[in-house]
Formats: C-alpha cells, structure tokens, sequence
C-alpha cells in the first residue's frame, strides 16, 4: 500500500468546473471503452453491407434461372437495414440502461448531478456517430451491391433519380432509430423493457396496423413510426406511403416527443 | 461542510427519512451511524443530489451539491452499491469521470496508486471483488481532491489490511481540514475512526453526540455475589440506583460505581465473593439506542422451531 500524498495541489489552479463540451468528452471516453459497444456498432455495419451483398448476389442467381430482376435494385442492396436496425436500437438502448443495470448511472449523476448535459452529450455523440457509420455502411452496401448486379447490367446508379435520397436516408433512418432506443432507455431504464418498446413500436405496430378497416388504415398505418420513417428508403414510394422527406420528418419528431419525455423525466425522478 | 435541514424522504406510505437536522463540521471525521434501513444510504443519496427530498433541504459547503460548477471538486463520494459498469477497466471508468470536469488524466493515475489497484486498473471492473470494487470507489472519490467526503459503509467487504488503510486514510483526510462523513451500522468501527457520531435509527435523529460523550454516558453497572445479597440490596437502596436480582445470590446494580458498592457492603458487614465493574461497549452502548428502531430483527428461537416443524 503506498502513502503518497492524497492532496493534488495543481488541480486547486485549473480551471475545473463541469460544461457540455467536458461531459462530450466524458461520454466519449465511456462509449469507446466498452466492448459491447464496438461490436455491436461492427454488427449493424456487417449487416448492412453482408445482406447487401448477399441480397445481390441471391437476386443474380434468380435472375440467372427466371430472366429479370423482381425487385428494384436500390431497395434490394439497403434491404440489410431493416436487420441492421436491430443492432444499432439494441445498440441506442444499451447506452444509457447498461448504466442503470451496473449502477454507473449514480456514478454519472453524481458527477454531472444537472443531468440533463448527460443526456445531450450522449444523444449527440450517439447521433454524430450512427449518422456516419449508418450513412457510410449504406454506401458501401449500395456500391457493393451495384456492383454485382451490374455484371447482369440491372444495376442503379447513384445518379439516378432518388437513388441518392434513398442511400443516404437509410443511414439516417438507422441513426434515428438507435436515438430514438436511447430515448426510450432514459424513460425506461431497464435493458429488456426499452428493447421490447423500441421494436414493439418499429415492428409490431405496422403488423397491427394491417388488420385495422381500410378506411381507417389510410389515416393510421403511413403515420405509423418505422412506416413514416422507412418513407425515406423506398425508390418509388408507394402512393400509401407518406412522401420521402415528410415520412422522415416525422419519424425524428416522433422521436424528438420520446427525448423530450426523457428529459422531463431524467430530471424529475430519483437517479 | 454538509447541513442538512428537516431532511426527508418518503417513498409511497414509508417515511425512509424523518426531519433530519444536522451538521457535519470539517476538520473531524463524522460516523452516521444506524442500523440496516435506518435511511443512512437514502441521506447520503439526497445530500449527493441523486435522490429528491420529499421535504427540507440539505448544502453541502453551503450550496446544494447540483448548484456547484464543479462537484466532483467539492465532494467526493463513495456509494454502498456499485456506481461502475462492470464492462469497463477501472482505469477508463476513473479518466471518464475525470474528464467531466476537467481533471487531468496524471490524477488519475495519481488516485489508481494511492488506491493500490495499478495492476488491475486496465482490467474490467466486472471481475473485481468486493473489495477491489470500494478501493476503486474510494479513487473516484479523491479524483476531485474535495473538501468533503462521503463515505457510505466504506469498510464494507474489505480485508483487515483494507480496514485499516480506510481507517487512516480518513483520519489523514480529517486532519487537513476536510470533511468527513462515513456511515457504518457498526459502531465498534466507527469508535476507531470517528470524533463525533450522528446516530439515526428508521428514518429519525436519535443522538449527535462526540464519541467521547457517547462513551462517558454509556452504561455502567456493577455485578456482585454475596450470600446476604438480600441485605446487600436494602442498603444499597437510594434515587438512582436500580437493582436487580440476577440469580439467587447476585445483584446487578446500575447508577454507583465499584468503589461505592463495596464501601457500602463492608459498611453493613455484607461479605462479597464477586465484585465485577462492567462498563458496556459501545457497541452494547449503540444497541441499547437503537433497539427500539432496528427495522428487521431476528426473532429468535421461535423462527427456527417453525421452519425445522415446516420442513419435517
């Protein structure tokens, strides 16, 4: 056991006091040093891009034997998403209930005992990062994908109308989910009751939605969150769908409802 | 310094914590002392701002701890359940917690070494024993170099060689003017550590007395066996003084000292084959206040016999 001194006479001159960018730096810290986090970021990124290719090379295969091509070549290259966002919801989930699980959100609190800094730095940070790494895994599997099919010439290109849209909205439709998993991790805070709401709310309502009186399902199912947000991904929306862009928007502010829920909790109730 | 006004804390219809007033004064080391439920943990988590009262207040250094720009500078805290995620090396849990205010990752290596975990601290905290785990604690806490520390059951799964630095440790911390409050619901460890002592049992303040005084007013009594014990216990008759018979020839006598009873039975030619001065402990001291207000108790004997008869 040693005896150095307990006193840090230097940190007495430093300029120390808790600020946003600091609590940013701290979440950064935080998220890179767990493993769980990278894998999972890996996974969703392995999804994206391995179905893609798979999907494409399935696709040449049936072309091969039927002679054409039954889907539209954008939608089937992204269609690793709709798995891929499994992982990055887990993955916005994870984030804040592993801190509630292991108790290191007393550890958290108390040390940013305003709390809601904690709460922006993470949904920030998270943001930035789900945004790059969905976009960028969207591209390479959309690349990757093409590239297949363009050795059968049926093929899209990035060029093409739409095509670009479609891309990059599936990065920013998986961002948004692993947000909208951490908003649902601050309100709820326990692992298993926020995984089962997210895709309750993602997979199971649309499901629902199905058996709804057609009447009423042209006013319920296109609003329907992973409906409205899943807008954004189709080359040719279908006329029962919200329009790209006005889908997407309504996805993040059925998403920025759940953060400011959480905000109004996570400063009202006991850490 | 850390002053609480009418503390309280009701969870639904339990009162956790009832009305507490006190003050922990820098420059000592203050035990807050309870039995298990007493609301000690409840206290320490609204002090550190993580729990809301129900009603009253409670600053440390004058300010409620939320209101301070930079907390982990002002108070350091060491939780009785984990605050770390057990994923994580508990070199990256300390650097993560630093950096929320600014505090440069040399402390962090400074605290791992005065804890003693540098050959852990890049292994994940998951894997740490109990122990391991309130070392680790006991670094985030002196991460900020505070001026106070909040310790809540600290010795708690440590070894003696443990026990033993916590215990200096905090005496070191006392002696250069921090504040130092550390629960236990252990008195014979808190007579070791600490100078002045808050005792709470369910939820209410039961004494804020030194350890000295605590000590001075804790019982003494005087056993004695003398085969005129009858005689014996007519002369020692008087205001304060209570007898009591505790076999056929053996009085136990509270309210006069060694010296006095047996002045008085040699005055009354009373012949004594024992005269045995018992000063209680402090731990007896501890449980005589707090027995009224110990939330679970065994139930001794009657439990067993039941569940040896359920399970034949």
């Amino acid at each position: 056991m040693t005896t150095t001194t307990v006193v840090a006479p230097d940190l007495a001159a430093r300029n120390i006091k808790v600020t946003q960018a600091r609590v940013v730096g701290s979440e950064w810290i935080k998220l890179r040093s767990l493993r769980s986090t990278v894998y999972t970021l890996i996974a969703s990124v392995a999804i994206t891009v391995g179905l893609g290719i798979l999907f494409a090379s399935f696709a040449v295969a049936r072309l091969n034997s039927t002679g054409h091509l039954d889907t539209d070549p954008v939608t089937l290259t992204l269609r690793g998403a709709f798995l891929a966002q499994l992982a990055i919801g887990v993955l916005g989930v994870l984030l804040i209930t592993g801190e509630y699980s292991t108790g290191m959100i007393r550890a958290t609190m108390s040390a940013v005992p305003r709390r809601l800094p904690v709460l922006w730095a993470k949904l920030g940070l998270f943001g930035v990062i789900a945004v790059l790494v969905s976009v960028a895994a969207a591209f390479v599997a959309f690349l990757s994908g093409q590239a297949i099919l363009s050795s059968k010439h049926v093929g899209a290109s990035l060029s093409d109308p739409g095509v670009l849209r479609a891309v990059i909205g599936t990065g920013l439709y998986l961002a948004v989910v692993g947000l909208l998993g951490m908003a649902l991790g601050f309100i709820i805070r326990n692992t298993a009751g926020a995984i089962t709401t997210l895709f309750g709310i993602l997979l199971v309502l649309p499901v629902l939605g199905e058996v709804l009186p057609a009447s009423w399902a042209a006013h319920v199912v296109p609003y329907l969150p992973s409906n409205a947000g899943q807008a954004i991904m189709t080359l040719h929306p279908d006329p029962n769908t919200l329009a790209p862009w006005t889908g997407f928007a309504l996805f993040v502010g059925y998403t920025a409802v759940a953060v400011a829920v959480a905000a109004v909790l996570l400063k009202r109730r006991d850490a | 310094m850390i002053e609480a006004h009418g503390l309280t804390k009701r969870y639904g219809d339990k009162l956790a914590v009832d009305d507490l007033t006190f003050t922990v004064q820098p420059g000592m080391v203050t035990g807050f002392l309870g039995p298990n439920g007493a609301g000690k943990s409840t206290t320490i988590r609204m002090i550190i701002g993580l729990d809301a009262p129900t009603a009253g207040s409670v600053t440390v250094n004058g300010r409620p701890y939320a209101e301070h720009a930079a907390p982990l500078r002002e108070v350091g805290a060491l939780l009785e359940a984990r605050a770390i995620h057990t994923g994580r090396s508990a070199y990256n849990h300390l650097l993560a917690l630093a950096a929320t205010t600014g505090i440069p990752r040399r402390r962090v290596d400074e605290v791992v070494d005065l804890v003693g975990l540098r050959e852990v601290a890049r292994k994940r905290a998951g894997g740490f024993s109990l122990g391991m785990g309130q070392r680790l604690g006991i670094a985030s806490a002196l991460l900020g170099d505070p001026a106070t520390f909040i310790l809540d059951e600290p010795v708690n799964g440590l070894d003696p060689e443990g026990i033993l630095w916590i215990r200096n440790l905090l005496k070191k911390l006392a002696a250069e003017g921090r504040t130092i409050f550390v629960s236990s619901h252990l008195m014979s460890e808190m007579a070791l550590t600490a100078d002045q002592l808050i005792i709470v049992g369910r939820g209410r303040l039961i004494a804020d007395v030194s350890v000295a005084e605590f000590t001075r007013a804790s019982r003494h009594s005087v056993r004695v066996r003398s085969p005129q014990a009858a005689v014996l216990r007519d002369a020692l008759a008087g205001p304060e003084v209570t007898v009591t018979a505790a076999g056929a020839d053996i009085l136990e006598i509270d309210g006069l000292d060694s010296e006095t009873v047996g002045r008085i039975a040699a005055e009354h030619g009373v012949m004594l084959f024992e005269l045995v001065p018992h000063t209680a402990s402090l731990e007896e001291a501890f449980m005589e206040l707090t027995r009224d207000d110990v939330e679970f108790r065994a139930n001794e004997g009657a439990e067993l016999v039941g569940a040896g008869r359920s399970a034949s």
